[in-house]
């Protein structure tokens, strides 16, 4: 009898804790919803734009610098912006998220730079018109400490130089 | 920046060679040994005289406290109250009565005098073991009365050294970046301070970024990331006369850069077109080498004590992992293959080991491994940390570590912490501000 008790209050116990797990997992969903696809950010929050329907960014999967279908999108509507403005040259700037060491970061940042600056040379944007900056983890656009913030931080965004 | 300073060393008795006390640092020690600092004795008019000068009350007392906190952070001594020390100072250290040193328990006893002498810092001390009642080593120094704070640790080596069988690492520096502000927005500068958190100074004033300063293991320099003029380019920083050159003329960044041993060369990353190759430049001549040639991250590099073999991470293999090579980039065997990412591979002083940065489940590990991988062991487990860096007797690793920032990002802060090879011992070194990318000199004193 005694025994049944005590395994009917631990089963209530476990009961309970599955019920707040899955209520917390909901509502980590649901924040996330829209904004990320797989870790990568697909939200607008902190895009600006260079001019109109010309987004600055592009975001990366966790250590990638492969651009996602929506990042070659953006990147193809700045290379039109470039060509109607072939006096402005631009300022890469390569960022990746606090999760990783320094130095590796800095030249993950450098790569996914290069991967934006490659796509925009192959829609005829000159080299020239291009510099390449990383900052590593060193310049978050949120602070947060989750893995929506991390998605938002690791970015190349394109930068008007003069 | 700093003086250079002059330490007369007379060593006043020979250190007897019989074995008396020793202290095994190769295990974690629960047990610290416990020990009495006795405050250096002064007279009355050595006392007045280094009053004006250093404003310090009682310079024998500072020095002794210096001496006591080394020990006691180093977490292998137990320095004993003051208040529980029957005989005086002068007379203690003239003859100790072992007895009375003993009732408290004490095995070994520091004592010392300290003399104001042409307007110079003269200090003696002596290391007794007590259950022996055998005087173990009596040194003398004299020098600028400025460097009393350095007089302090070298006595500390000195004791740590006689009892340890190993050179202490208590007169040495850290250069680390200062960080202030908001996460997103984060003011850097290069600061250096002693061992213990003394004599902070900034050496930059926060204009541009500047991230991983390391010592030159064989003088006063450091190498470092500036982004002077939005151009992150490594550097070469003279800390005696604050002049400051770029490293090598790269169309592109340099980064990660840390000194060959015999401090002649630099070893760095130049990362150009989305690929990031491992370089030198030798200091003397200019000349460039391109050490690693793949199209893979390779960064992060660090020699052998000997200067033939370099670790570094690369992520060739589809992750971030460690490597060793020949110094001329030939040889690369990958040397970690736990489960996880593996970084800021840093090989040990004495050679035996390589420290590490582990990303493993989300969690950041500072480890150490042996050259060829094996033996992996993890110090630490924290949210986030990397980058250790050895004191100059490899026993002790520098990190630091940053903290997780609640759902309005607030609560962010970066901190220094040191930690026993053993695992032992963790604990924060306290700076003004926050703090990251630590790099422990060599002793400044041999």
């Amino acid at each position: 009898m005694r025994l049944n008790k005590i395994l009917k209050n631990t089963l209530l116990v476990l009961m309970a804790c599955l019920a707040l797990t899955a209520c917390a997992t909901k509502k980590e969903v649901s924040n996330v919803q829209g904004q990320m696809q797989g870790d990568v950010y697909t939200g607008t929050d902190t895009v600006e734009y260079l001019a109109d329907g010309v987004p600055d960014r592009v975001f990366f999967a966790t250590n990638e610098s492969i651009l996602t279908t929506a990042s070659r999108e953006t990147l193809r509507a700045q290379a039109g912006w470039l060509r109607k403005n072939p006096s402005i040259n631009v300022v890469l700037e390569g960022h990746a998220d606090e999760r990783g060491t320094r130095e590796y970061n800095l030249a993950l940042g450098e790569r996914r730079a290069n991967a934006a600056k490659d796509y925009l040379m192959t829609y005829g944007i000159s080299s020239d018109r291009i510099t390449v900056l990383s900052y590593g983890k060193e310049r978050p656009v949120d602070s947060g400490s989750n893995p929506l913030a991390w998605s938002k931080n690791r970015r190349s965004v394109t930068v008007k130089a003069n | 920046m700093t003086k250079k300073i002059l330490i007369l060393l007379f060593i006043l008795i020979p250190i007897k060679a019989n074995a008396l006390i020793e202290v095994d640092i190769t295990r974690g020690n629960l047990n610290p040994l416990p020990l009495a600092v006795s405050p250096l004795s002064i007279d009355e008019e050595s006392r007045k005289g280094f009053e004006k000068i250093l404003k310090k009350e009682n310079i024998g007392s500072e020095i002794s406290n210096i001496v006591e906190n080394n020990l006691r952070t180093s977490g292998l001594f137990n320095p004993l109250d003051k208040k529980a020390f029957l005989q005086a100072p002068d007379i203690a250290n003239l003859k100790p009565r072992f007895e009375d040193w003993n009732l408290i328990k004490a095995q070994a006893l520091i004592t010392g005098k300290v003399n104001y002498v042409d307007d110079k810092l003269r200090v003696e001390f002596r290391l007794w073991d007590v259950l022996a009642a055998k005087e173990m080593m009596a040194l003398a120094f004299t020098t600028v009365p400025n460097n009393w704070r350095r007089v302090g640790h070298i006595i500390s080596d000195k004791v740590y050294e006689r009892l340890t069988g190993e050179k202490g690492y208590f007169d040495t520096r850290i250069i680390y970046v200062s960080e202030e502000g908001p996460k997103t927005q984060r003011i850097k500068k290069l600061a250096i301070m002693d061992q213990d958190g003394a004599n902070n100074k900034f050496l930059t004033l926060g204009n541009e970024l500047v991230l991983t300063p390391r010592f030159n293991p064989a003088s006063q320099m450091v190498t470092y990331l500036s982004y002077f003029k939005n151009m992150p380019r490594v550097y070469l920083l003279d800390i005696e006369t604050g002049t400051q050159e770029v490293v090598g003329d790269f169309p592109g960044m340099t980064f990660a850069p840390r000194f060959s041993p015999d401090g002649k060369k630099i070893i760095m990353s130049f990362a150009k077109d989305g690929k990031s190759d491992i370089y030198t430049m030798d200091l003397e001549n200019r000349i460039v080498e391109k050490i690693t040639n793949h199209p893979s991250i390779d960064t992060s590099p660090s020699y052998s004590p000997d200067g033939k073999y370099i670790t570094f991470n690369s992520d060739r293999s589809g992750y971030q992992q460690i490597y060793v090579m020949k110094n001329d980039g030939s040889d690369v065997k990958r040397i970690s293959f736990g489960n996880g990412l593996y970084g800021t591979p840093v090989w040990s002083p004495r050679g035996d080991l390589i420290a590490f940065t582990k990303l493993h489940k989300g969690k950041f590990y500072i480890g150490v491994m042996r050259t060829d991988g094996s033996g992996e062991r993890l110090l630490t487990e924290n949210y986030y940390q990397e980058a250790p860096s050895w004191s100059p007797n490899g026993r002790v690793l520098i990190f630091y570590r940053e903290t997780k920032t609640n759902s309005k990002g607030e609560g962010f802060s970066a901190k220094l912490w040191s930690i026993d090879l053993t695992g032992y011992n963790e604990r924060e070194i306290k700076t003004p501000t926050d703090a990251s990318d630590p790099s422990w000199s060599s002793l400044l004193s041999n």
